[in-house]
């Protein structure tokens, strides 16, 4: 082992490491926070298409006799 | 966080200089913390693997890959935090004949190949099986790797506590302690975090189909993918 390194170069080295954790933190949580704004985005067209559904009932179904007739032709 | 904050904080205003090492020991506290956990992770990724095989419930798969990803994504952190280390410690970047180094290189590369043998596999049941598997015989590796080079008659890498000498003195290990748990507390949040994105990912893939008027539950699977699906 070297002997000790003087503060002032040793500074560097123990500034690299803890960055090194802190920028491996910040990069995951950023992917998530994308990934999240994306879960974010499908929500709200999924809700979109919901309301779309709610507002345009499909069309009822043809009464009987109308039913028959179509069948004979 | 908080608790990994304030045991950052400890590491510069309450623990004192190593006498050997000086100013460059702080780094251990990152270090070794960040190691631990990803270990503990790998083996716990096994016991999630065992669970899967056990009850064959989704979910243990789910745990199982959330959990390696997790140990490597902090096992990246270890390589290059110990790397820096050894750079200030031993004035090389690497050293080949350091046991600690290479036997962690190697756990890493192992669970390296964990996503390309997940992408292999279409079939998402024989996917989780064959990674699950792979979980267990990698994790059970895990600690006999670290057993073994403890018994490693020579070598020179620190030891975090001591078996022989007594261990940490009092302000050190108390630091180390709070580092620790601070890890290990943000290890869990991050996996309850990813855990909680990939249900939410998977209920409104579902909710689209159901919605599209197909209730085809294969339907939902979406292309090749490495992580399970729920």
């Amino acid at each position: 082992m070297l002997p000790a390194l003087p503060l002032d170069e040793a500074g560097k080295y123990v500034a690299a490491a803890y960055l090194v954790f802190l920028l491996l933190l910040l990069v995951y949580v950023a992917i998530m926070a994308s990934k999240l704004s994306k879960i974010e985005r499908e929500v709200v067209e999924i809700a979109e298409v919901v309301d779309r559904k709610a507002a345009d009932p499909p069309p009822p179904p043809p009464p009987p006799a109308q039913r028959a007739k179509a069948k004979a032709r | 966080m908080l608790v990994l904050t304030g045991a950052f904080a400890m590491v510069f205003f309450y623990a004192p200089l190593d006498a050997d090492q000086g100013f460059v020991q702080k780094i251990f506290y990152v270090h070794v913390p960040m190691a631990i956990v990803a270990l503990f992770g790998f083996v716990g990724g096994g016991i999630c693997a065992v669970m899967y095989l056990r009850t064959r419930e989704t979910k243990w798969d789910m745990r199982s890959y959330v959990t390696i990803h997790l140990s490597v994504i902090l096992a990246v952190g270890v390589l290059i935090t110990g790397s820096i280390w050894a750079r200030a410690s031993w004035g090389h970047w690497w050293v080949w004949d350091e046991p600690m180094l290479v036997s962690f290189l190697i756990v890493f590369l192992l669970y390296a190949t964990y996503w390309p043998l997940r992408f292999s596999l279409e079939d998402k049941e024989k996917q989780a099986r064959y990674a699950s598997v792979f979980a267990i015989v990698a994790g059970a590796f895990v600690p006999l790797n670290f057993t073994a080079v403890r018994m490693a008659e020579q070598y020179i890498h620190p030891e975090t506590f001591a078996t022989t000498t007594g261990g940490m003195p009092g302000k050190f290990a108390l630091t180390f302690v709070v580092a620790l748990i601070g890890m290990t507390l943000l290890f869990f949040t991050l996996v309850k975090y990813e855990m909680a994105s990939k249900h939410a990912t998977f209920r409104l893939r579902a909710l689209r189909r159901k919605l599209a008027g197909d209730d085809d539950d294969d339907l939902m699977l979406t292309g090749r993918s490495a992580a399970p699906q729920l």
